[in-house]
């Protein structure tokens, strides 16, 4: 029963923290440096990241594919098989997995240790309300950039499927036929149905992650305690979500 | 340093002429089952510098936070002036800024732009204007030269005259510190002191300070008050809680050494 009250409590809190931090959207042109700053942090650095792990998603798509795909002699729609589940899923399922991990667990660790050393309060009493200053930056930043890493993503999936596809022996399929299958199969809103889920999925890790940050209580030790609850949360935050917007796009 | 306060002219824009006393009303918190102020009530007059003593763990820094609107009371109220302390929108109406024990920097700020945050978020005037601004308050605190500074430099004096600095920039109505010279040496204890005197001494601030620190608060003090056990013991000018009679205070205000009978032997025993 607590343990209801508890994840109700925490979802209120989540939702209270948004809709107080919504209200200050008039003071975002004030406060451009800090989103620019945020963009950099979530953008710029998770990149590297993000260009690797797609790269070498699509690559293994594509060389599973191709390995049972070749029994039907369907290899030629690899490169449709690779550039729609990229699109749909994998892409935005994959930066938002990174996010979570890398971004979320800063965005959390930065703001627990915040509250714990008091600067949370120091702002309180300085009357600059912490929705303002900490989290709508981050929340900004993050509804810009999660559609750039995404289409990145997107694009390092799906060469990596054409090399695959084309240097492996057994596979054999031309980037031309591989990329004119992806063209032909898949429609623009394909790509836009991914977008709008890692904008999603996005929106959600970093509103969750700065509720845990700002509420940790306690001292240092609860610093890395709020870490590991933000990222398992927003983990399986990504899957559920994942079920709900899937559903409500098809 | 005290004669260095005197010679440096204040020169930012004044304090806002009205300064604030604070009435505490019956005030009782709870924190799940353990009671941690019970039916407090006091009165802090505009322009006084009031400490509010006891010993550790008996509720003065959550008196506190209770002022500055940080808790809400579980019964009881807190009055800044005739404003509500626990409202949001008292700390728009009424200048307080609050000395935070560990100083609570902005660990990813230069020591400039700790000072500067308040101006510019409230955007109270220019950049030259929150230079002005924060270039005085260092001044006064003789820290020109950590201006480039991060927190993480500085040594624990430095950071609670930092702490000062950033609220004097906030040129407040009602200035508050918890535990100004906890962790500091003699000299730099004094240092503090002499500098919260001063303070009250130019702007006629009204001024709070959370201490157990007996030096501290008889040396300043116009009154004090003494909390045990979430409760006020004694309240009145330092001469008067002297002369209290009551067992509890004489013995937290002079507490006897003696090796043969130590205090920690008889806590063990009444936790037995």
């Amino acid at each position: 029963m607590n343990q209801i009250k508890l994840v109700l409590g925490n979802i209120g809190g989540t939702i209270l923290l948004l809709v107080r931090s919504l209200k200050y959207i008039p003071t975002l042109p004030r406060q451009f440096p800090r989103f620019i700053e945020q963009c950099y942090f979530i953008g710029y650095t998770t990149l590297p990241i993000v260009t690797i792990l797609s790269f070498f998603i699509g690559s293994v798509l594509a060389l599973q594919s191709g390995y049972s795909m070749e029994n039907f002699g369907a290899k030629q729609f690899i490169g449709t098989l690779v550039g729609l589940s990229m699109a749909r899923e994998l892409g935005p399922m994959m930066v938002s997995i990174l996010l979570a991990g890398r971004v979320g667990s800063a965005i959390t660790a930065e703001l627990a240790s915040m509250k714990v050393y008091q600067e949370v309060d120091a702002l309180e009493t300085m009357s600059i309300p912490p929705e303002r200053m900490l989290v709508l930056p981050r929340l900004a930043a993050v509804l810009v950039m999660m559609p750039v890493l995404a289409i990145i993503a997107n694009l390092c999936g799906w060469y990596g499927g054409a090399i695959v596809c084309q240097y492996t022996h057994f596979i054999s399929v031309d980037s031309e036929a591989y990329f004119a299958a992806l063209k032909h199969f898949m429609k623009p809103q394909d790509i836009v149905d991914g977008l709008l889920k890692a904008e999603v999925f996005g929106f959600a890790i970093v509103l969750v992650c700065c509720y845990t940050g700002l509420n940790t209580r306690g001292g240092p030790r609860e610093i890395g305690a709020s870490v590991t609850k933000a990222v398992v949360t927003s983990l399986i935050l990504i899957l559920v979500l994942d079920y709900f917007v899937t559903k409500i796009l098809l | 340093m005290s004669s260095n306060f005197a010679s440096t002219a204040y020169t930012a824009a004044p304090f806002i002429g009205k300064t604030f006393g604070v009435t505490v009303n019956k005030l009782s918190k709870k924190f799940g089952r353990t009671t941690v102020l019970r039916d407090i009530s006091l009165e802090v007059k505009a322009g006084e510098i009031f400490c509010i003593m006891g010993p550790s763990g008996s509720g003065k820094s959550v008196l506190l936070k209770h002022i500055v609107g940080l808790e809400r009371p579980t019964s009881g109220d807190v009055k800044i002036g005739e404003f509500d302390a626990s409202d949001p929108a008292t700390r728009d109406k009424v200048h307080l800024a609050l000395v935070f024990q560990a100083g609570a920097l902005f660990n990813s700020l230069s020591v400039y732009d700790n000072l500067a945050l308040y101006p510019r978020e409230h955007r109270l005037c220019n950049e030259s204007g929150i230079r002005d601004r924060v270039m005085n308050a260092l001044t006064i605190l003789s820290l020109e030269k950590a201006v480039k500074k991060f927190p993480s430099e500085l040594s624990g004096g430095m950071k609670k005259r930092v702490a000062i600095a950033r609220a004097l920039v906030m040129e407040p109505q009602l200035l508050l510190y918890d535990e100004p010279t906890s962790e500091l040496d003699p000299v730099m204890s004094a240092t503090i002191i002499e500098i919260i005197a001063t303070l009250r001494e130019q702007t006629a601030v009204t001024t709070i300070v959370v201490t157990h620190d007996r030096a501290l608060a008889f040396s300043i003090a116009d009154r004090l008050a003494i909390i045990m056990d979430g409760r006020i013991c004694a309240i009145g000018t330092p001469a008067e809680v002297k002369q209290s009679k009551d067992p509890a205070i004489t013995n937290f205000l002079n507490p006897v050494i003696d090796l043969k009978n130590p205090r920690f032997k008889q806590l063990e025993n009444n936790h037995e």
